[in-house]
């Protein structure tokens, strides 16, 4: 292959480490209406009352709105597709609040200052609630977050709302109670994973003018800017032929931007107004007032034989979706149907649980999308049953772990938010990940533990994971071509570029069939006005879905050439041939260039432009082991990653070195999650970790040393042999490094994070009860 | 946190009489967390331009002005020296370069603040403070003070000495606040523990340093006990980052530590 | 009031508040490579120049700056493109957002450090964060971008 599976620099990454304007901000038009928001400061509360008079006659405000400016439309700001399998349990503005930060009024003036001042003079009544704090007594709670009439479900989702439940959902293979009787070792555990803030460098941001054709025009940093368009239009009753979103550059989002955000407001200011209008998030808003991952609970049983074999997993999930339920149902199942596969020949699983509503900070998409915190769980099982077993984990592993060829029953029954799709692993190294994950790490010498001559324990540590790419007959990606004259092409496509390198990979796709240069496709995305349909950054889809519409399209971009140029030469197709520069038949020849030029100008003048889409039949999962070397100091308890070796099966990599980020970046946001980060709120319900003083991410001093490598893998059903590679990174640290703890000093997390405190503590416990 | 009229002043005379004159007047480090009070500031009373961001080196001591930045203390050489270097190293694990660049250590000594990665080395090397109108102030005096008069803090003075040092701080992130610090300085005044982020503010472990200046020659089982004293006089708290009984275990081990390493 | 500053090079005098930073006022004057993270010291996002010195510009006061020297990223555009040209390499770039103040500290880094070792590099970077690239594919560009003699 001449352009894919090579290292190429981003098309876009000099321009902004230059400084070029390209965020949603830097556009924003100059005299543009700043956008405040009154917050809730209560967990909990009716508004009785907003007085806006003072606000309103404060000079340089022009717009001041409440729930009384809206007509009560409920909806979702998830960004999926439609129906969304979230409930519709949310208005632009409401006459209740959910969460401390939860929107009460927005405030439009002239600049910040009197935006802020504005706020201020605003007089709220309010009537406080009774709030749930806990999501382990949020169900069937006396006090009901969604009481209102209006709330629905699109379809079934097992929405309870009078309970508290914003989804539920069972299934089962086999009968794991039998199982589970007749196994010789059974395991009992319980974990939870704590909410995770994503903490992308740019805080949620949109603008909103009126251009000249008197259209609505969006810019936002989205990861699914058709969504925005959809559910703006729903939610102002406004024709969506007058919307128009853009998504510039956005400086992250990890599914953090997989949700409505500031869009509503200003859309609606600038309606209003006629002026344009901008919001930009302050940190604290980000943390408070956008969204966090779910947390749960895992209450988990892993059935097994003295042999080594895995017979039965049974799971029972609660999960925490805050205020509002985005995501609710489909973050739930994905904690399962991208996990449990991985032992895919037990006699019997049953997974099942609730979703419920609580005051907290609403819980949204985060890579991994309950991937991460499922993989947890039965990672750190299965580790806990080796040794309950007296068996190998690696061998275990290697026992009971998908192979390629093979399948599982889950596949079929669990898809996202309905059924799913039956598959067989054409692709899955999963074995060749184990064994080179070991010889990264040194597993054989250093398993399970050595003691350092400083007193120092280090400890090894491993866990098996996958994801998916694209949700298959939903996700639906699409791509324009269009030839210019000299010979370049114009490549719009929908799917969204939000850092992870998409605009780059997909001109290398279309140009590797082309056979073109990368550097004559000049790529355009994400405008709902220029770029044809696709569903966004999201599903770990773009690679897949929107790379296999890319391929697609560019093969019928190369089959229009040889025609045109066949007509050109007076050559027959079936003797035309075009290698990226020529098109040739029989010695007669002509230059691309020369063609798309005599088209333009000359003769049999044409446009030529090729559109084709794609809806993935499977959902063929990357695979991936991760295996962690942690040294702790056993007289404080200081827990430090010295090592990090995982090897990842994605198929084909497009581009090696935007691949091989987007796993160390992964695994440092799942690193994150497992050693460093914690959403805390305090006993009324305020956050504390609401500003980057408070939630701490890893710096460059925990990540010293990283091995990422690839397998040699190809997923004949994706473009150029290629499946995704966006989450898979995040999965495995939890468990890996948990494990890991455990080799060294013997003591068991089952509740993230680690700390430092948790260890110190575990391990003076131990001394007590004798157990050292 | 507002500021109302902004006061680059010509001396420190100047400083001082705006100080007693507005009520509402208040010196400015280098203003890094200023954004994160939320007050008034009638008039912000900036000393830049008055010589205070240099580091003197005299026959006995460093005289170090209070404009000095975190970044200056860090890497100005003798301090990577003196007491082992903790003063060095304590300053270069505040935060990050962006930070340290623009924090004083006036605004730090000035703030007495728990969180302070500086104070315990300052607190450990029993460093002075000298105020323009009161003149010399023991920083340890100084710390224990609940109110002070207004005055304005124009310099650090630390004596030169042969004596050991040893600094840890311990942190989740690399730029976070401390769960716990402790300084443990030895020179020919004694011993001297300096435990803080309790979270409370950087406190003495006098009892502990008492008992050991006891001994010409402390052997491991006084340290140990030294250590016990210092986890059992020091007052711990709870808060996001560590519970009062971790805190209790890091600095006995902390001191401990600390204490074999100086008298090593 | 006023605040003179050398911007890039041109003194430029600016009209600004009290209890302005010098984020807010070099955006607002067309230098938007100079951007929000944190508000609060803790990302490095926002990192300018300040007579060669990198400093959070969320928190440095407009008026303190009067009679010094700024530079932001427009004002070492070669510099940058030869940053980007390791980083795009390394596939580190990633959204991009980081990437200007990373630029400008790394420029005031190797002026700074002579044959830094890896832990000094990553603790003279330890306050500019990023959280899209996971700090190691940076840390292989920033190798390489150290070799070039300057």
């Amino acid at each position: 292959m001449k352009f894919v599976n090579k290292v190429r620099p981003s098309v876009d990454g000099k321009g902004l480490m230059m400084g070029k304007p390209g965020y949603t901000d830097d556009l924003a038009e100059v005299n543009s209406l700043v956008v405040r928001v009154l917050r809730s400061p209560h967990p909990h509360a009716k508004i009785l009352k907003i007085n806006k008079e003072k606000a309103l006659a404060l000079e340089g405000v022009e717009c001041v709105l409440t729930h009384e400016d809206f007509k009560r439309i409920p909806i979702t700001r998830a960004g999926q597709g439609y129906p969304e399998p979230s409930p519709h349990d949310k208005f632009i503005l409401d006459n209740r609040v959910r969460h401390i930060g939860d929107e009460v009024a927005a405030v439009a003036a002239s600049d910040k200052e009197t935006a802020e001042k504005a706020l201020s003079l605003l007089e709220v009544e309010y009537d406080l609630l009774e709030p749930v704090m806990d999501f382990e007594k949020a169900y069937e709670n006396k006090t009901v977050l969604h009481p209102e009439p209006e709330i629905h479900e699109m379809f079934p989702i097992g929405l309870e709302p009078m309970k508290n439940v914003a989804a539920s959902y069972m299934m089962n293979v086999g009968d794991v109670e039998k199982t589970l009787a007749n196994c010789e070792v059974v395991i009992k555990e319980t974990f939870f994973t704590q909410a995770q803030a994503h903490v992308m460098m740019e805080p949620h941001t949109a603008n909103a003018r009126i251009d000249y054709q008197g259209r609505l025009v969006i810019y936002s940093a989205t990861q699914t800017p058709i969504h925005v368009r959809r559910i703006l239009s729903q939610a102002l009753e406004y024709p969506l032929s007058k919307i128009r979103v853009i998504k510039p550059r956005i400086g992250g989002g990890y599914g953090g931007k997989q949700c409505l955000h500031g869009e509503f407001l200003v859309a609606a200011v600038t309606l209003r107004t006629g002026k344009p209008s901008k919001i930009v998030y302050t940190r604290k808003e980000v943390f408070e007032s956008t969204f966090s991952r779910h947390p749960m609970r895992f209450d988990i049983k892993l059935g097994a034989m003295k042999d080594g074999t895995l017979k039965g997993i049974d799971v029972d999930v609660l999960s925490d979706t805050g205020a509002y339920g985005e995501h609710a149902l489909t973050v739930f199942m994905v904690a399962g149907s991208k996990v449990f596969p991985l032992y895919n020949k037990v006699d019997s699983i049953r997974f099942g649980g609730k979703v419920v509503y609580t005051n907290h900070t609403p819980a949204g998409a985060f890579r991994g999308y309950g991937a991460i915190q499922g993989n947890y769980a039965l990672e750190s099982a299965v580790d806990i049953l080796c040794e309950k077993l007296g068996v190998d984990p690696v061998e275990f592993r290697m026992k009971n772990m998908m192979k390629e060829g093979e399948t599982s029953p889950i596949f079929e029954i669990m898809g996202e938010g309905t059924e799913g799709t039956a598959m067989v692993m054409e692709s899955c190294k999963l074995k060749y990940c184990v064994n080179r994950g070991t010889e990264l790490i040194g597993w054989k010498d250093k398993y399970p533990k050595k003691t350092t001559q400083d007193g120092k324990i280090r400890g090894m540590g491993m866990a098996i994971a996958m994801q998916g790419s694209g949700i298959p007959y939903i996700d639906m990606g699409s791509a324009m071509l269009k030839l210019n004259d000299d010979g370049f092409f114009n490549l719009m496509v929908g799917a969204t570029e939000l850092g992870q390198g998409s605009d780059t990979i997909l001109g290398q796709i279309a140009a590797e069939s082309l056979g073109v240069s990368p550097d004559k496709v000049v790529i355009y995305s994400s405008d709902s006005d220029l770029t044809p349909f696709d569903t966004g950054a999201y599903a770990s889809s773009t690679t897949y879905v929107s790379g296999n519409a890319v391929k697609r399209t560019a093969d019928k971009m190369k089959e229009m050439i040889i025609e045109e140029g066949a007509k050109a030469l007076g050559t027959p197709v079936t003797e035309t041939d075009f290698d990226g520069d020529n098109i040739e038949s029989n010695g007669k020849k002509m230059t691309l260039a020369e063609l798309s030029n005599r088209l333009f100008y000359n003769e049999d003048q044409k446009q030529l432009v090729s559109v084709e889409s794609y809806v993935g039949t499977k959902s063929p999962p990357p695979f991936m082991a991760g295996f962690a070397e942690v040294e702790i100091d056993p007289e404080t308890g200081k827990v430090e990653l010295v090592d990090y070796a995982a090897v990842v099966d994605c198929g084909t990599t497009i581009n090696p070195a935007l691949a091989k980020v987007q796993v160390e970046g992964g695994l440092v946001q799942g690193i994150g999650m497992t050693m460093y980060e914690d959403v805390v709120y305090s006993k009324n319900g305020t956050l504390v970790t609401n500003n980057m003083m408070n939630y701490r991410i890893p710096t460059r001093k925990e990540i010293t040393n990283m091995h990422v490598e690839f397998a040699d893998s190809y997923e004949p059903s994706g473009p150029y042999g290629a499946k995704s590679v966006g989450e898979i990174g995040i999965d495995t640290p939890p468990a890996a490094i948990t494990n890991a703890i455990y080799n060294a000093v013997g003591v068991r997390i089952r509740e993230l994070p680690v700390t430092s405190e948790k260890i110190l503590m575990g391990i003076l416990k131990q001394k007590e009860n004798g157990n050292e | 946190m507002k500021i109302d009229s902004y006061q680059k002043v010509d001396s420190v005379k100047k400083a001082y009489e705006l100080l007693l004159e507005q009520p509402g007047a208040a010196v400015i480090g280098g203003g890094a967390w200023l954004k994160l009070m939320p007050k008034t500031i009638e008039t912000a009373i900036d000393l830049s331009g008055l010589g205070l961001d240099e580091i003197e080196e005299t026959e006995k001591e460093y005289v170090i002005g209070s404009m000095v930045t975190l970044r200056q203390v860090e890497k100005f050489k003798p301090f990577s020296v003196l007491y082992d270097g903790i003063l060095s190293k304590s300053a270069g694990s505040i935060m990050g370069v962006t930070l340290r660049n623009i924090a004083t250590i006036g605004g730090t000594v000035a703030g007495k603040y728990g969180f302070s990665d500086l104070l315990p080395v300052l607190m450990a090397m029993g460093a002075k403070v000298k105020f323009y109108k009161r003149g010399m102030v023991g920083l340890v005096d100084f710390m224990n003070e609940t109110s002070s008069a207004n005055d304005i803090l124009t310099h650090i003075h630390i004596a030169k000495t042969d004596g050991r040092g040893w600094f840890y701080t311990m942190k989740n992130t690399a730029i976070d606040f401390p769960i716990l610090n402790t300084a443990v300085a030895m020179s020919s005044d004694g011993c001297k523990i300096a435990v803080g982020s309790r979270p409370y503010k950087t406190a003495m472990a006098e009892k502990a340093m008492e008992f050991l200046n006891g001994f010409s020659v402390p052997g491991k089982d006084e340290i140990v006990k030294a250590a016990d004293i210092a986890a059992e006089e020091l007052k711990f708290g709870k808060n996001q980052r560590g519970s009062a009984e971790y805190r209790t275990e890091l600095c006995r081990t902390f001191v401990k530590r600390g204490l074999s390493e100086v008298m090593s | 009031m006023k605040s003179s500053i050398n911007v890039n090079g041109t003194l430029k005098t600016f009209e600004v508040k009290a209890d302005e930073y010098l984020i807010d006022t070099l955006r607002n004057n067309g230098y938007v490579s100079v951007r929000r993270g944190c508000d609060t010291t803790s990302c490095g996002i926002c990192t300018v120049l300040l007579d060669g010195n990198p400093i959070a510009s969320c928190s440095y006061l407009s008026c303190r700056a009067d009679g010094h020297k700024v530079i932001t990223v427009e004002g070492i555009q070669e510099e940058a493109a030869l940053i980007a040209d390791f980083f795009g390499h390394e596939g580190a770039d990633q959204c991009g957002y980081c990437n200007p103040s990373m630029a400008l500290t790394l420029y005031a880094m190797k002026k700074e450090l002579k044959n830094p070792t890896d832990d000094e590099i990553r603790s003279y970077l330890v306050g500019n964060l990023c959280r899209c690239s996971g700090y190691v594919a940076q840390h292989r560009a920033i190798r390489a971008y150290l070799e070039v003699k300057s």
